[in-house]
């Protein structure tokens, strides 16, 4: 744990207890973020990315059993009071959610909902905090913003209402943005200007950043360090450009081979990963990726590997046959 | 806003004149022939013509609707032929009574409700919750009648605290009109809370869910913030829906708890003009006692759309 480090997740477990029995949703992981930093936490749909994500906010489902150490800014959030850990929240640990059509309060204005984020962590009066709203809504490119103000989420798009909610992330500061899959429920064409507003704003304030995604090509030139997560575990962790030299994860690759690419010829079939993820409630014995892993070999489906340093710095994969694919190369 | 108000006050016409309808025709379809009923059974069949012949009785149905829904539009409900009274003297002088109940019981069935709702959503499946919703459903099935006596038993006969029947207008004393009020209000609220209380309930449970309420925690708002302003006003919709209900149907007064505590409501006016085939004052008040209960609708539309912006701008 070096001096930068913003928000350090050490051997962070999320168990969400299930009719079908526990369902281990984030297993064992172990993650840094420095300040000004940007991670990118890559996987497909349930491998416990979100989960992770709520466990660093503290906002888990009220059964799940979260246990591990999540250092933030100094402090243990897990021994935080309920007090404390309220003011840190939308304070310095800010999240932009996946779905901007549900996670704007349909009965209340864009202005009330960025200007109470204002007022109940900066103490601002009411004049200055909606001056503030505006200022903040045109830097997330809001045309018009005073007009915005009040608006209701249903009458703007799901473009604008992602911009808005980005705003409200951004209303105090933070010193983290978690963005949990911030362009999944969004046209392509917006997906773009998301993520170019995220990394611009990112950097201007320099505020740490974890983005959450499915789609490696997201990560690629906006992050400085990758994650790959697969059924609750890391499974590959390098800078990005370390990473996309030379990816040792054959899930990793995997997923990349799974992004369409603009040079392929027309009416390629687009590899798709076969088979599905484990079921959560009855973990396997070996690398959970083994069943769909066509490198697997015996030692696979017995043991699990575990994450370890690799020979190149800060690339860490758990893998028993890593490959050695670039991205330039394709799988 | 002004384009949606004028659109829903549309729709009250033909709800109206179809209320108006239905009205005349149970009131001339009930057997028996309203000019014997007034002369009684002694009368001449010449007397009988004759009185019908003055009262319109003799014409076809549709005339006489006609007729009597000209004279309600020229402000005329017709009169009694029993006390001479007119219907709108009867409903003016009995209204406030059952109003001001009305607005008692649901005051105190929504203190009651509201707040309770509020705590077991906030703290679902606790001990707290589980403890109320059983009490809830106890409350529900106990009748009217029973909690009125039980009342009256407890306040009136052996604490003393409070007179069992009897009514004074409030214009005359209002401290005394609601020591007279208290008990009748009560008993009414009883019947209501626990459908207030579960309704909201489970609709603040089910709003706790959404993306939304997460997103307000995780900007760090009060807890008090998140059920008050976040989740109680999308959640409340239905509540309003079950106290528009619950005040139209009071509109026409309690029967039950006018009867018991002896309050000359209009409840009591309405089975009066039943027992003694009163039929005039029986369509009039009918009449406006449904006119009454779309015009509460009408009211919860808007309450709707103030609560909702996506049905004030007609998206939803």
């Amino acid at each position: 744990m070096t001096e930068s480090t913003l928000l350090s997740i050490e051997d962070v477990i999320v168990d969400l207890p299930t009719p079908r029995g526990n369902l281990r949703a984030v297993d064992r992981v172990d993650l840094t973020v420095g300040a000004g930093r940007t991670l990118g936490v890559v996987g497909e749909s349930g491998c416990g990315k979100t989960m992770l994500s709520r466990a660093i906010l503290q906002l888990l489902p009220k059964k799940a059993k979260l246990s591990g150490r999540v250092m933030f800014d100094g402090q243990s959030l897990l021994q935080l009071s309920p007090e404390k850990l309220r003011k840190l929240r939308g304070r310095s640990l800010a999240v932009v959610f996946q779905d901007p059509m549900t996670s704007l309060n349909p009965v209340l204005t864009i202005g009330t909902q960025l200007i109470e984020t204002l007022q109940e962590h900066l103490e601002l009066d009411m004049r200055a905090a909606t001056k503030r709203s505006v200022e903040l809504l045109a830097a997330v490119g809001i045309p018009a913003p005073e007009q915005r103000l009040t608006q209701y989420p249903h009458q703007l798009s799901g473009g604008m209402r992602q911009r808005v909610a980005i705003a409200i992330a951004l209303s105090c500061e933070p010193k983290l943005l978690i963005a949990d899959e911030p362009t999944t429920a969004l046209d392509v064409t917006i997906q773009a200007q998301i993520l170019d507003l995220l990394a611009r704003e990112q950097r201007r304030r320099h505020m740490a950043m974890i983005l959450i995604t499915h789609d490696l090509g997201v990560v690629a030139g906006r992050t400085d360090e990758v994650a790959v997560m697969y059924a609750g575990r890391v499974v590959e962790r390098a800078p990005t450009p370390a990473l996309f030299k030379k990816m040792r994860m054959p899930y990793t690759e995997a997923l990349l081979a799974a992004l369409p690419k603009i040079d392929a010829a027309p009416h390629t079939p687009l590899p798709a990963i076969s088979g599905r993820p484990p079921d959560p409630t009855r973990p396997l014995k070996g690398c959970s990726f083994s069943p769909r892993c066509r490198y697997a070999w015996a030692q696979c489906h017995v043991e699990k590997p575990r994450l370890e340093e690799s020979d190149s710095p800060g690339h860490q994969f758990a893998c028993f046959r890593p490959i050695d694919t670039s991205a330039g190369a394709g799988a | 806003m002004l384009g949606f108000v004028a659109r829903r006050l549309l729709y009250l016409v033909p709800v109206l004149i179809a209320v108006s309808l239905l009205t005349f025709l149970i009131a001339s379809l009930l057997p028996g022939d309203l000019a014997y009923t007034i002369l009684g059974d002694q009368a001449t069949p010449e007397k009988v013509a004759a009185l019908r012949q003055e009262m319109g009785l003799d014409q076809p149905i549709w005339v006489r609707y006609f007729g009597w829904l000209g004279n309600i539009l020229q402000g005329d409900l017709g009169r009694s032929f029993r006390t001479g009274q007119t219907v709108l003297q009867a409903v003016t002088e009995r209204l406030p009574i059952s109003l001001e109940l009305m607005v008692l019981a649901q005051v105190i069935a929504l203190a009651i409700g509201v707040p309770l709702a509020i705590i077991c959503a906030a703290r679902s499946g606790g001990p707290f919750d589980r403890f109320m919703t059983g009490t809830a459903f106890g409350m529900l099935s106990v009748p009217t009648f029973l909690s009125a006596i039980l009342l009256i038993y407890l306040f009136a006969v052996e604490l003393r605290w409070l007179p069992a029947t009897g009514y004074v207008p409030f214009g005359e004393d209002p401290a005394k009109n609601l020591r007279f009020m208290v008990l009748p209000a009560l008993t009414l609220a009883l019947a209501e809370w626990p459908g207030i209380m579960r309704v909201l309930r489970s609709d603040m449970i089910a709003t706790l869910q959404e993306d939304y309420i997460a997103l307000a925690k995780a900007k760090g708002l009060k807890a008090s913030r998140i059920l008050f302003v976040h989740a109680l006003k999308p959640s409340s919709l239905t509540l309003v829906t079950i106290t528009g209900i619950n005040i139209g149907r009071l509109i026409g007064g309690a029967v039950i708890v006018e009867t018991v505590f002896a309050l000359p409501g209009i409840g009591r006016l309405l089975v009066g003009a039943i027992a003694t085939r009163d039929l005039i004052i029986l369509q009039g008040v009918v009449l406006l006692v449904g006119a009454g209960f779309v015009l509460i609708n009408f009211i919860v539309d808007m309450l709707y759309a103030m609560l909702d912006p996506r049905i004030r701008h007609g998206r939803a």
